[in-house]
């Protein structure tokens, strides 16, 4: 029977969460077709993730370990799954919209004669022809499309945040099976020579419950200091938008947007951003926003609940030392 | 050093959302008269990266290339202008609403056609169907190495050293030429044009291939519609006597409704 396959992506010996949240994609689409979820991981020293694909939701997975899939590169994991693919012909095969998974998503369908759809937002199965629809924006976010191929496996990538993992069920059971690809190591390409991690400190931007993010319009590295001290007070995290990482006065991890972080916080303020469809795409899941700009016309308002139009070198000192007060008494 | 960059025009992904339209024959955005079309932001850092890797090796040759219709001529003259050699254009209505593979796939065949390339650089994702996927598509289809979202490309003892951006950091890679690189913002601003480039520019001649020249290829999915996503709800705008007064209403409000 063909499968729903998933590939999973392991942070410190543990899934992901956009893994979790595919898990739970796949589930869906499994049960709309009749079939069963394979996880599959890549890596050395998988160790217990395996059982925790199961626990959210695997019914097989494949574990591929080999020095080889230590570090990612799309020689390696491309050739993998391509040897798995013609193993276990899944009807899907899903990833996330990680760095790893839109890098491989595309080279992986068209070495397997099919065709991908990457940074989906919703996915389904049409009840008459049995293949998947899947929905993703375009145009920045502008306009959202709906794709179908014919041609299996179907590939999508998922977009983090936009689908609901299972509850964690450690008692749910599942097959473990190793499986060697027999790649050659001295025919891989690319070697990755070094990795740099750029962490920021505090609560991590993507897990923060409070998000103060600045736009274009703040003007400067000193002045983004105070929006990080905003943040701080209210137990939150510092994003931006693209231009103040393009300008250098933050890292550029800390983007939110379409090819940046996408968060989805109880809480967003949007300080001196127009709102692009781009920057958008990666915050208008947030539950509540906030926005502050001297432009009444800005895109933001309009996915605003709540506003104020106004310079914000005057709006937020009052208003942090207003949070200030009401959050010590 | 033979480079050739793949560069798109599209509608100007800064156009308001309020004026966005979509023609729902052709399935796509409608082009504004008065907002001419623009190249997709990332070529730019595309053709920007390759010129970075042409000054510091003191020699080669940047090959523009871009399927479109006639007006695509603008963004291979705006990066011959930045400093390209050549320009390549695809135009034909057979080139036209293909899917991702098939641009990769006829991408790729004008490459063949051009010849020899050390490297290709494409845009990360394009600024009109954000699919993200020609560039590992020419890659995959001509059989030789890709590495995306590329911040820094440099070549050394005839090998790439490549940046990676990643999720919280980046990993420096090496890979055998000839490859292809998706080269991200963080490659820094692109250079604009000279007035000497813009002249030089005015007088290189663009080679135009049809399908007659280049075969077009068949696409692997369809696109079943698309629709501009509706958004409801209402801002409340928090006022005050001064901005100072709004902000302080601001706190008050979104103590009033729990959220701090
Ligand atoms: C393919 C693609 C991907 C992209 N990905 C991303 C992405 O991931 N994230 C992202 O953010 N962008 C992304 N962009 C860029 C995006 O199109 C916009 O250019 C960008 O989001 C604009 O940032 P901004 O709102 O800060 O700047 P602007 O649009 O310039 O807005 C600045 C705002 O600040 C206001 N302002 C200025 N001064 C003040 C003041 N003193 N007080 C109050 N308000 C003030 C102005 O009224 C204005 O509304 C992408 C673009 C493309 C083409
Ligand atoms: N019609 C085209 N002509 C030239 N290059 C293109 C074309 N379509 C896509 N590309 C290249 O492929 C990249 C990724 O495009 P996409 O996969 O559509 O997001 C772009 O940034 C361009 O470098």
């Amino acid at each position: 029977m063909a499968d729903v396959m998933i590939v999973g992506e392991i942070i410190e010996g543990k899934l992901s969460a956009s893994t979790t949240e595919i898990l739970g994609a796949a589930r869906k689409l499994a049960g709309d077709l009749g079939q069963n979820v394979c996880a599959v991981l890549l890596g050395s020293g998988i160790g217990d993730a395996a059982n925790e694909a199961i626990s959210f939701g695997a019914d097989k997975v494949y574990t591929i370990e080999n020095e080889m899939f230590a570090d990612y590169t799309n020689d390696a994991y491309v050739g993998a799954l391509e040897k798995l693919n013609a193993e276990a012909a899944p009807e899907i095969i899903l990833m996330g919209q990680t760095s790893n998974g839109m890098d491989l998503a595309p080279r992986l369908a068209f070495r397997l004669g099919s065709a991908a759809t990457l940074d989906c937002i919703d996915l389904t199965i049409d009840p008459d022809t049995k293949l998947m629809q899947k929905t993703k924006p375009v145009y920045g976010g502008n306009a959202v499309a709906v794709y179908v191929s014919e041609a299996k496996p179907q590939i999508a990538t998922v977009r983090s945040k936009t689908m609901d993992p299972l509850a964690q069920d450690t008692s749910r059971s599942g097959e473990v099976v190793a499986f060697d690809p027999g790649l050659d190591s001295s025919a891989m390409r690319q070697k990755v020579v070094d990795k740099v991690k750029e962490e920021v400190e505090g609560i991590k931007l993507e897990d923060a419950d409070v998000v103060v993010c600045g736009g274009r319009g703040v003007g400067s590295a000193e002045a983004f200091e105070e929006l990080r001290e905003l943040a701080k007070q209210l137990n939150g995290a510092l994003g931006a938008s693209r231009p103040p990482c393009d300008s250098g006065w933050v890292p550029n991890n800390i983007q939110i947007g379409l090819t940046g972080k996408m968060v989805a916080p109880t809480v967003y303020i949007g300080i001196a951003l127009s709102g692009s469809s781009q920057h958008q795409a990666g915050m208008s899941g947030s539950k509540n926003i906030i926005a502050i700009n001297k432009d009444a016309e800005a895109n933001i308002f309009g996915i605003s609940h709540y506003g104020v139009v106004g310079d914000y070198k005057k709006v937020i000192p009052a208003f942090a030392e207003k949070c200030k007060e009401l959050l010590s008494g | 050093m033979n480079m050739i960059v793949c560069v798109k025009q599209v509608v100007d992904p800064e156009t308001p959302a309020a004026s966005f339209k979509i023609d729902p024959e052709a399935k796509r955005a409608l082009v504004s008269k008065d907002k001419p079309m623009v190249i997709s932001p990332f070529d730019e850092n595309a053709v920007e990266a390759a010129l970075k890797v042409k000054d510091a090796a003191g020699e080669g040759k940047v090959m523009i290339l871009s399927m479109g219709g006639e007006s695509a001529k603008d963004v291979i003259k705006h990066s011959l202008a930045m400093g390209g050699d050549e320009g390549y254009q695809m135009t034909d209505p057979a080139f036209d609403d293909v899917d991702s593979y098939a641009t990769a796939a006829n991408l790729a065949e004008a490459i063949k056609k051009i010849g020899e390339y050390d490297i290709i650089f494409c845009g990360r994702q394009d600024a009109d169907w954000d699919a993200g996927q020609v560039g590992t598509g020419i890659a995959e289809i001509l059989g030789i190495p890709s590495v995306t979202a590329v911040k820094k490309a440099e070549v050394q003892d005839g090998k790439a050293v490549v940046e990676r951006v990643l999720a919280d950091g980046y990993e420096t890679i090496e890979v055998t030429l000839p490859a292809l690189f998706t080269v991200s913002n963080e490659i820094g601003e692109p250079r604009y044009a000279t007035l000497k480039g813009i002249m030089a520019a005015a007088k290189k001649q663009v080679t135009n291939w049809s399908s007659s020249d280049v075969t077009a290829a068949q696409a692997r999915s369809q696109m079943l519609k698309i629709y501009i996503p509706v958004h409801e709800g209402e801002c409340e705008i928090i006022e005050g006597e001064t901005a100072e007064e709004a902000g302080t209403n601001l706190a008050l409000k979104l103590r009033e409704a729990k959220l701090i």
